[in-house]
C-alpha cells in the first residue's frame, strides 16, 4: 500500500518538483526566483541561460549540495528541507552528477575515481571491474585505466567524470557543461551517451550554452534568465 | 580483453597518502608526545625522592645533652640511653663516642683539641622502628626529667618541613603536567584539523557520490590513527631514551662528593615503574584524541556541507 502511494506521488510530482524556489547568495539580489518546474522519470532536458543566469545554483539545489532561501523542493517524493540527513546518502546514490570543475581525486587511477561511487557502496573490486572498463572504453579512455587525472587534458578529465557519474546507473544524470572542454565529434559521441543512458531509463538533465549541441535533440528546454525560469517543451 | 589485461594494482587508499600535513602532524606530536613523557618522568623522580627522604629521616632521633659545669655527661649519656632503649618502637639507642663526635667536629674546629677543653653537647643517636614508632612525647618528659639538660629531637619538625616541601614539589611537578598534558591535547586536535584541512576536497567529492558519513569518518580515522600513533611512539621512545641515559650516567657518576647531594636528593635517578606507564599512557592518550578528533572535525564538515545556504541570514 505504502509502496503504491509512494509510486503514485512520484509519478505525479516527477523525479524532481521545485515550487516556487528562491535563491540569494548573502544579500546580493535573488539569483533564483519564483522558480518552479518539475522533471520526470525518463526525461531529457537541457537547462541553459547566460553564463551567470544560475545554471550552476539550480544544478547544486538539485544534488543537495545548497539549501533554497525558499520555496519548496521535492526529491523523490521527499520534502528536502525536512529531510533526515542520514537519508541524503541513499538519495544522493539515486543521482549522478558532473561537476562542471569536474572534481576527480588526483591521488587516484582513473579507474579508481571512476570506481568510487561503487567502492562507498561497499561493492568488491572483482564485481565491477569489467563495468568500469568498458565504460571506459566507451568514452575513449580505455588505454588509461592507470593514469592519474592530473596528467590528463581538460576533455578527458571531464570524460573521467562524465564515467563516474554514470557507472551505477542514477535515476537521475545532472551534468553541469559536460562538452564544455571537448570537441564537437567528442560532444556529439557524449551526447549520444547520455541520449542512450535516457533510453535505458534514466532522467538526463544537461546544462549548456552550447546551441550547436542542443540542436541535435528534440528535448524539453529550461531557460533561465534574470532568475526566472521558463520550460519549453 | 580478458579480465588478466587490465588486472589493475592495489586499490589506492581512500584517503591521500602521506603528505607533508600528515608529517608535520607526526613532529609535532611527536615534540609535544615527548614532552609530557619527561614531565611524566620529572613529576615521578619528584615524588619517589620525597617518600626516600622522608622514610630515611624518620627513622632517626637524636637526644642532645649540653656539657655544663659539675656535671658529668657520660653518666648522663648513659642514663638517657638507658630510658630510651626501654621504649617500644625503638629499635637501638647508641651513643655517639668522643672520638666519633671530635671526627664530626673536626671540618669546623680542626684537630688537636680536647673535647674536655670545649663545651661540646653529646648525642645519644635513637634508631625507630618506622611502622610502630615510640611515644615521643613520654619519652622526652622521662628523659628530661632524669637529664635537665638533654633534649629530645624526633625530627619530627625536620619531617613536617620535608613532607610540606616534597608536596609541594609534587603539587608543582602535578600542575606542569596538566599544563603539558592540556598544550599536548590541544597541539594533537590542532595538527589533527591542520592535517585534514588539505583534504576537504576529498571529503566533499566522498559525500556527493554517497558515501554514508560513518564510511568518510572511518576512512580519516585510521589514517589519522596511525599518523598520531607514529608521532607518540616516536616522542614516548624519546623519552625513554632520556630516562635511561640519565639513569646509567648517574650510576657512574654520582660516586663523586659533590654528586652525592645530588643522589641524597634524587636517588640514584632510576626511574620508577610509573614513569614507564605514565609514557604509555601518553601515547595511547595521543591515539584516542587523533581518533575522537578526525570523527569529530570529518563529521562537522560533513554537516556544514549538508547545511550549507546561500543566504546565511536564514
Ligand atoms: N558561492 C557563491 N557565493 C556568492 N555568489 C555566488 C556563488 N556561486 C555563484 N554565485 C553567483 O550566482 C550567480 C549564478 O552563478 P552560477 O554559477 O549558478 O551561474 P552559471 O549559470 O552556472 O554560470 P556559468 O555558465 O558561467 O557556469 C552568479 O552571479 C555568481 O556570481
Ligand atoms: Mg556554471
Amino acid at each position: 500500500m505504502l509502496a503504491q502511494a509512494q509510486k503514485a506521488i512520484r509519478e505525479r510530482c516527477g523525479l524532481i518538483r521545485f515550487d516556487n524556489v528562491g535563491l540569494r547568495y548573502g544579500l546580493e539580489p535573488e539569483v533564483l526566483s519564483d522558480v518552479s518546474f518539475h522533471i520526470p522519470a525518463q526525461s531529457f532536458q537541457f537547462l541553459t541561460g547566460p553564463s551567470g543566469a544560475g545554471k550552476t545554483s539550480l544544478l547544486r539545489l538539485l544534488f543537495m549540495s545548497l539549501r533554497p532561501t525558499r520555496g519548496q523542493i521535492t526529491l523523490f517524493g521527499k520534502d528536502v528541507l525536512s529531510l533526515d540527513r542520514r537519508e541524503m546518502p541513499m538519495l544522493r546514490r539515486r543521482i549522478g552528477v558532473v561537476f562542471q570543475d569536474f572534481r576527480l581525486l588526483s591521488h587516484m587511477t582513473i579507474f579508481e575515481n571512476v570506481a568510487l561511487p561503487l567502492r562507498v557502496r561497499g561493492k568488491e573490486v572483482a564485481s565491477y571491474r569489467r563495468d568500469v572498463s568498458e565504460l571506459l572504453d566507451w568514452v575513449g579512455l580505455g588505454d588509461k585505466l592507470n593514469a592519474l587525472p592530473p596528467v590528463l587534458s581538460g576533455g578527458e578529465k571531464q570524460r573521467v567524470a562524465i564515467a563516474r557519474a554514470l557507472i551505477d546507473q542514477p535515476e537521475i544524470l545532472l551534468a553541469d557543461e559536460p562538452t564544455g572542454n571537448v570537441d564537437p565529434p567528442m560532444a556529439r559521441r557524449l551526447l549520444r551517451l547520455f541520449i542512450e543512458l535516457n533510453r535505458s531509463g534514466t532522467a538526463v538533465v544537461i546544462a549548456t550554452h552550447d546551441l550547436g549541441l542542443m540542436e541535435q535533440v528534440d528535448a524539453r528546454r529550461m531557460i533561465l534568465s534574470n532568475g526566472h525560469l521558463d520550460v519549453f517543451g | 580483453m580478458s579480465d588478466q589485461d587490465h588486472r589493475s594494482p592495489p586499490a589506492s587508499p581512500i584517503v591521500p597518502p602521506g603528505n607533508i600535513a600528515g608529517q608535520a602532524m607526526a613532529l609535532v606530536v611527536a615534540i609535544m608526545s615527548f614532552l609530557a613523557c619527561l614531565t611524566v618522568g620529572g613529576v615521578s623522580l619528584v615524588g619517589q625522592s620525597a617518600a626516600t627522604w622522608q622514610s630515611q629521616i624518620s627513622r632517626e632521633a637524636t637526644v642532645q645533652i649540653r656539657p655544663a659545669r659539675d656535671f658529668d655527661i657520660e653518666t648522663a649519656l648513659a642514663e638517657a640511653q638507658a630510658i630510651a632503649a626501654d621504649y617500644e618502637g625503638v629499635r637501638s639507642a647508641r651513643i655517639i663516642g668522643r672520638e666519633e663526635t671530635l671526627g664530626l667536629l673536626e671540618p669546623w674546629l680542626g684537630s688537636g683539641l680536647g673535647l674536655d677543653e670545649l663545651p661540646v653537647p653529646r648525642l645519644v643517636v635513637i634508631t625507630i622502628d618506622e611502622t610502630a614508632p615510640p611515644d615521643f612525647a613520654a619519652m622526652r618528659a622521662a628523659i628530661t626529667e632524669a637529664v635537665p639538660n638533654a633534649t629530645l629531637d624526633d625530627h619530627r619538625a625536620w619531617v613536617g618541613r620535608l613532607v610540606a616541601m616534597a608536596r609541594t614539589t609534587t603539587l608543582a611537578g602535578l600542575a606542569v603536567l596538566a599544563l603539558v598534558m592540556a598544550a599536548l591535547v590541544m597541539t594533537v586536535v590542532f595538527a589533527t584539523r591542520g592535517a585534514l584541512a588539505g583534504n576537504h576536497e576529498v571529503i566533499e567529492v566522498l559525500h556527493f557520490v554517497g558515501a554514508r558519513a560513518g564510511f568518510i569518518a572511518r576512512q580519516f580515522e585510521r589514517r589519522f590513527l596511525v599518523i598520531g600513533l607514529q608521532g607518540a611512539a616516536a616522542g614516548g621512545a624519546a623519552a625513554v631514551a632520556v630516562f635511561l641515559v640519565t639513569g646509567f650516567w648517574a650510576s657512574r657518576n654520582l660516586t663523586s662528593a659533590e654528586n652525592e647531594q645530588l643522589s641524597a636528593f634524587f636517588g640514584d635517578f632510576s626511574m620508577g615503574a610509573i614513569a614507564y606507564v605514565g609514557v604509555a599512557l601518553v601515547v595511547v592518550l595521543v591515539g584516542a584524541l587523533t581518533m575522537v578528533t578526525t570523527r569529530v572535525t570529518v563529521l562537522r564538515v560533513l554537516y556544514e556541507i549538508d547545511e550549507k545556504r546561500a543566504d546565511p541570514s536564514l
